[in-house]
């Protein structure tokens, strides 16, 4: 055989086979497909807060994704399920960064996270736009399910969340306020972070609506540690409650100096679910004693075995209140995939993203450990899954400051309690 | 009036004139118009002013580091911010362990005389080393290289004790013998805040008995004044240097547990970037290469930063005043480059420096 017959035989051979490859990736999808050989295993991102002073918050969420790929032996399909994680931290750029970091990993199905909302905010623009799909466990703002640019709505296709929208948690934060806590006057903090401007927004609306006096609205900035300048103000207006969503440090540092400050003697506090994990008492010491707190409560058979499970696996309790959602997440983000997947004669998957979004966008009733899921697809409920019951307010006694104790007592389970009988 | 030496009138002197009739103008309309609401009560500007003397006395701990060690070598040493943070950082592990075995709550002040002594020794450790390493083989050089290492040397030292501690949070643990308040008629103040200036102040006064009164004290002021000089009378001009920035950095670690008391949250290893960024402020305002510059500096500083939104942004009608708290700080820094570059004690140095 001639050098030139060689070289003819070993193109033709080639060309051959990107034909028979090209005849099994066909995608139709709009979005794109991700091909899988017969041995490729099935990769889903993560984008959570692992380091820094939110990181309870996302290990929290971590291990409820690692338990429910743990539930199915680690195996989807027939095939391993790889987990890669990415520290989103708790801000947008940290966000943006974990997207493009996974977007550009065409081995990803979807992803879990981001554990923030300011996060999500940098992540959602290039998960949207690649065609992929993130299922957050902790985000609450309401501009991320919402359409209206005016008040700041940001949402995008392929998103989804399990954990509540502030439009009703913080509306019913307040009615709390007025109805059971008899307040009569609040003064809200926000740090600029999308949820937690929207959690106080919210939350004034609705205390202005029920015939309350918003006294006093303000701002720290992320990384402020004395705030005795914004306390010393709050003090002089003179607010029956104080309602601030911040996070940690910043929450620490804010609660810890209320104690001290002249004037804020009587004021209720109230903090929101960011803070609700172990080491916020801790962090904050004795001025946590008192203070209320909204945050996730999940209950049942079912969550019970869960919890006896994560203990089994990590020896101690999970250090947030957001497992249950990630584990939610994660359980309808395997269940979409198992929906949407294709399998050829010689065992090759392909997964349309388009399909993947549509598989979620379809869940209906999903009886998760949260509650029962259904995911809504209008403007300002865009992409929200997440129960609306599976709330509670708390109330931090000694037990958590000195002796470890977690959860807190529950004040008020909004899937019980009702207003209309205060 | 508005001329130059020359006699012609100059712009320059005429804009920093009405900037000045201006500022003051601010200042007291703002002024007015707070106190004159009666928004905010004697007891709460008295707790506002010792939160500013405690948080002051931090800044004027580790800007006694920057001054000394400006004074002996004419050099910014911008890893002192992190100096501070390595002292703070590893004591909270110490007081981690004290707290669980009860000594902190049993022994308050032996154990925070340990925590001092222990941040005051890895912080000492931490600066003798910079300047061992970094700043050392490149004395001689022009004045610009080793600003530029000391940048260089600050975010070494914050990743190494990234690396060294992690990246989360931690927050000291409380000190109950600290707690409470001591109540004069309406007026209460916390005990930690009077405990952390006291043990600032105590700190001080040794710093300037260390000066004035000991021989290592003289060889620094004669190190400061001339070293060649100084080499020629029998002084060990490189032990001298280094036992300066040894001192700077015991202060600033001791500032670290002062600090761990007062303000207990957040301590990471990007604890000492801000801090040490306003005790420069702090330096530069009393007058850098001023020893009881810097002290004042500190105080006058963590006063203005607490008191200073609430009295003239919040009077002026400036919303979120307290956000407005840094921009307070460094606009009192570029105020006293303008109107008084040699800060409000003035430099203090030899006449071959100046």
């Amino acid at each position: 055989m001639t050098r030139t017959s060689l070289i003819s035989v070993v193109l033709a051979l080639i060309i051959s086979f990107a034909g028979t490859v090209g005849a099994h990736s066909a995608c139709e999808d709009p979005l794109g497909c991700v091909e899988l050989g017969a041995d490729d295993p099935i990769v889903i991102g993560a984008m959570l807060v692992v380091s820094g002073a939110n990181s309870p918050l996302g290990l929290d969420s971590q291990g409820g994704v690692e338990l429910a790929i743990d539930a199915r032996a680690g195996m989807l399909l027939g095939r391993e399920i790889e987990l890669v994680v990415e520290d989103s931290l708790c801000s947008a750029e940290g966000g943006q960064a974990a997207a493009q970091r996974l977007a550009a990993d065409p081995s990803v199905i979807g992803i879990i996270g981001t554990s923030c909302s300011s996060a999500a905010q940098g992540a959602l623009p290039i998960v949207s736009g690649a065609g992929m799909l993130m299922i957050a466990p902790s985000n609450t703002s309401p501009s991320l399910t919402s359409d209206d640019t005016e008040t700041g709505g940001a949402h995008l296709p392929g998103y989804f969340r399990t954990s509540p929208n502030d439009l009703i948690r913080s509306a019913k934060t307040a009615e709390y306020a007025i109805k059971i806590l008899g307040a009569r006057s609040v003064a809200t903090v926000h740090d600029g972070d999308p949820y937690t401007e929207g959690a106080v927004r919210v939350m004034a609306q609705r205390f202005a609506e029920l015939g309350g006096d918003v006294v006093f609205q303000g701002a720290v900035n992320k990384g402020d540690t004395d705030m005795t300048a914004i306390l010393t103000e709050i003090a002089a207006s003179q607010p029956d409650i104080v309602y601030f969503p911040l996070f940690e440090p910043e929450s620490n540092f804010f609660a810890a100096q209320a104690a001290t400050t002249p004037g804020m003697e009587e004021a209720l506090m109230m903090t929101a679910a960011a803070n609700f994990v172990e080491a916020f008492p801790e962090n904050t010491g004795t001025a946590a004693i008192g203070m209320y707190m909204t945050g996730p409560l999940i209950g049942g058979d079912a969550y019970e075995a869960f919890l006896a499970t994560w203990l089994d696996e990590f020896g101690e309790s999970p250090p947030g209140g957001y497992h249950a959602h990630a584990y939610d997440a994660a359980n309808i983000l395997l269940d979409a995939i198992e929906a949407s997947a294709m399998t050829s004669d010689d065992g090759d998957l392909s997964i349309g993203r388009g399909a993947l979004r549509d598989a979620v966008h379809a869940v209906e009733d999903y009886p998760g450990l949260t509650g029962s899921l259904t995911c809504f697809d209008d403007s300002p409920y865009a992409g929200d899954c997440g129960s609306l019951t599976s709330m509670a307010i708390f109330l931090i006694t000694e037990a958590e400051v000195y002796d470890d104790n977690w959860p807190p007592p529950v004040v008020w389970n909004f899937a019980i309690d009702s207003f209309e009988d205060a | 009036m508005f001329r130059n030496k020359s006699g012609e009138f100059s712009w320059v002197d005429f804009t920093i004139d009405v900037l000045r009739v201006l500022i003051v103008l601010a200042v007291v309309v703002g002024a007015w118009n707070t106190l004159s609401s009666g928004r905010i009560s004697l007891a709460q500007w008295v707790n506002l002013l010792a939160a500013g003397l405690s948080q002051g006395s931090i800044y004027a701990l580790i800007a006694l580091g920057y001054t000394l060690v400006y004074g002996i070598l004419l050099m910014i040493n911008f890893a002192h911010g992190e100096v501070f943070m390595a002292g703070a950082f590893s004591a909270f592990f110490l007081a981690e362990a004290l707290n669980r075995t009860g000594f902190l709550n049993e022994q308050p002040l032996l154990a925070i005389l340990l925590m001092i002594m222990f941040a005051g020794l890895v912080s000492m450790t931490v600066a003798v080393l910079v300047e061992r390493i970094a700043y050392r083989p490149l004395r001689g050089s022009p004045r610009l290289v080793p600003l530029i290492t000391a940048i260089g040397a600050s975010f070494f030292l914050q990743y190494a004790f990234r690396g060294l501690y992690g990246s989360n949070f931690k927050a000291y643990p409380q000190v109950r013998a600290l707690q409470g308040a001591l109540q004069i008629g309406d007026i209460s103040i916390p005990v930690t805040q009077i405990f952390v200036f006291c043990s600032a102040l105590v700190l001080m006064f040794g710093l300037h008995w260390l000066v004035e009164r000991t021989r290592i004290g003289k060889a620094m002021r004669a190190v400061s004044e001339n070293k060649e000089v100084a080499r020629l009378m029998g002084i060990d001009i490189d032990w001298v240097i280094l036992f300066t920035f040894g001192v700077g950095g015991f202060l600033a670690g001791s500032a670290g547990v002062i600090n761990g008391l007062f303000r207990p949250q957040g301590v990471n290893f990007y604890m000492g970037f801000i801090p040490g960024i306003k005790a420069f402020t702090a330096a530069v305002l009393g007058g850098i290469g001023n020893i009881p510059g810097a002290m004042l500096g500190g105080l006058f500083l963590g006063v203005i930063e607490a008191i200073g939104p609430n009295l003239v942004l919040a009077g002026l009608g400036i919303p979120g005043a307290n956000q407005l708290k840094d921009v307070i700080a460094f606009t009192m820094l570029v105020l006293v480059l303008i109107f008084r570059p040699q800060g409000i004690l003035g430099e203090r140095l030899s006449e071959t420096k100046a």
